[in-house]
């Protein structure tokens, strides 16, 4: 018994290598295909990349479920300072940061450079503002948009900004463009299995004397096919590793003018690569597409073949 | 070993080339089917190695009755039959040994004993020295020993071949003939399809000649030197 299992691991990588060979006969028509393949699944897995940095640089900014309130010009500094005890006292409230309109100024003229033509001014134009940060109990779309309501309810409050409606907008359309990548992927996924199976078929009408003699002497379909399968694998292989470099290279021929961008910034944001996880899954993907491609069209090919 | 029992056969053509054969071949004869062509000579050898199926009638090859095996059983049946054909059908990329060693490698047979009875086999065909050449350096004569070899190497109980000597000079022709006899000889139920009538004439054995898909003689089994084993006096039937 373990003998005979012994023999069809032999005959299977045997067959491994041989169809390696075979394939390898034919390095042109063998590059294109694999160069095909690693294309189609190089544009999904690089978009999917460019969205999970996208994703992780506004992680965070996820958090910020912050309000802005705009105090009146008018309203002093007591006055700000009084609301802002009235609103640590509401029970969905968190904390409450008062930025004074003097505060204010000096940042931004730190971080204007609009030093002098500030210095112009006679008076500040800025208001006192209070950052009302919510319980994160109250954190739910529904409950600060409740709170929202209240504060700007307020006499002397001129606006309240609730900071995450534009994260949720930005949210938004990343999960939008999440499932264009995925759609994306699946059609030219399904792209990768009509390719090797056309190939994979081609090859069969190739070999058809040959499929037709193994049949003669009593070869199952099954064995007839079993090159055909691996040579799928072997392609899919080949897609795969293609894929991944050609992304490769492309997060790091970005990634130089991505890091400046994100200086301009203030930011120590990187461009993050595959991962060899995420790399080893498209590995295993594209051997997958590649074998399911062969299968179909071997599967249909092989058992029309029949000895005259 | 063999019995067609009123088998008809008729291709998607309309050209009928089995008309009602009926006929018994026992276990270790040597048989010749003649005829001119289209007599139904390779219409039988195709029967018998499930590459067509009758139109009528039934097949019944190794107490297996044709007719009941499914498209999925086919492969294991072909397994237990030896062929060889007049365009020997070897894989013209790979070398003389492979080639021989395919059965054995597709019936799952471990590589130390497939290179033993691939040897065995290229040795009785006299091809011994040849095994790593490709089939299309070697001469017509040898490549039919080549599939010769091939359908012999998974010991079969029963060998058929269609005009094997279709391409061979008389000389080559008598060789491949004497190495048909020689498996016959050590108890292998062999069926050649010829038209040669010149060459078979040197061979004392049972003769079976067809025309219009019917049976028109039948020398009836011929006791041949040890490997006999039919009891019926050869009493040749004309029609």
């Amino acid at each position: 018994m373990a003998g005979a299992v012994k023999t069809w691991l032999a005959r299977h990588a045997q067959t491994l290598v041989g169809s390696l060979g075979r394939i390898a006969q034919q390095p042109l028509a063998t590059f294109m295909t694999m160069a095909v393949i690693a294309l189609a699944l190089a544009l999904p897995l690089f978009l999917n990349v460019i969205l999970q940095n996208t994703h992780t640089a506004t992680a965070n900014w996820n958090q910020a479920f912050d309000l802005s309130v705009y105090l009146d010009r008018k309203a002093g500094l007591e006055r700000a300072q009084a609301l802002a005890r009235q609103l640590r006292a509401r029970p969905d409230v968190a904390a409450v940061r008062l930025i004074t309109a003097e505060q204010a100024l000096k940042d931004f003229r730190a971080a204007s450079g609009f030093g002098e033509a500030l210095d112009a001014l006679t008076d500040n134009p800025l208001p006192n503002t209070l950052v009302v940060t919510p319980t994160i109990a109250a954190s739910t779309p529904a409950a600060t948009a409740q709170l929202k309501a209240g504060i700007a309810g307020l006499s002397e409050v001129q606006s309240v900004q609730l900071d995450t409606e534009w994260v949720q907008r930005l949210t938004a359309i990343l999960d939008l463009l999440r499932r264009v990548v995925w759609l994306m992927g699946a059609l030219l996924g399904g792209g990768v299995v009509l390719i090797v199976g056309n190939t994979i078929r081609l090859d069969i009408l190739n070999r058809r004397a040959e499929i037709e003699v193994m049949k003669l002497v009593g070869a199952t379909d099954g064995f007839a096919r079993r090159p055909f399968l691996y040579g799928g694998v072997w392609y899919g292989l080949g897609g795969g590793i293609g894929a991944v470099a050609v992304v490769a290279l492309a997060i790091a021929w970005l990634s130089r003018p991505v890091a400046h961008l994100a200086g301009l910034y203030g930011s120590h944001f990187e461009l993050h690569g595959l991962g060899w996880q995420v790399a080893a899954g498209i590995l295993g993907l594209s051997i997958g597409l590649g074998w399911f491609g062969s299968w179909l069209a071997a599967t249909r090919h092989i058992r029309a073949v029949d000895p005259i | 070993m063999i019995r067609f029992d009123q088998v008809y056969k008729r291709y998607p053509t309309g050209r009928e080339a089995l008309a009602g054969i009926s006929l018994h071949i026992a276990p270790g004869e040597l048989v010749f089917l003649t005829g001119h062509s289209g007599a139904g000579k390779s219409s039988i050898l195709k029967l018998l190695g499930l590459i067509e199926r009758p139109t009528r009638g039934q097949v019944i090859v190794n107490h297996q009755n044709t007719g009941a095996i499914k498209p999925a059983g086919i492969p294991a049946f072909r397994r237990l039959i030896g062929m060889v054909f007049q365009d020997h059908k070897l894989l013209h990329d790979r070398p003389v040994a492979d080639n021989v060693a395919l059965p054995l490698i597709i019936a799952g047979v471990p590589k130390r004993e497939i290179d033993k009875r691939v040897r065995a086999a290229l040795d009785q065909v006299g091809l011994l020295t040849k095994e790593r050449s490709r089939p299309l350096e070697l001469s017509t004569g040898e490549q039919q020993r080549v599939g010769i070899a091939r359908a012999v190497v998974a010991k079969p109980k029963l060998l058929i071949a269609d005009e094997p000597t279709g391409n061979l000079d008389p000389d080559l022709a008598l060789e491949v003939m004497k190495l048909f006899k020689r498996f016959n000889d050590v108890g292998v139920t062999v069926v050649i399809a010829t038209h040669d009538v010149h060459l078979i004439d040197q061979f004392a054995a049972r003769r079976i000649v067809l025309d219009e898909g019917r049976v028109v003689a039948d020398s009836g089994t011929v006791v041949t030197g040890g490997a006999a084993t039919g009891l019926d006096t050869p009493t040749p039937v004309l029609a």
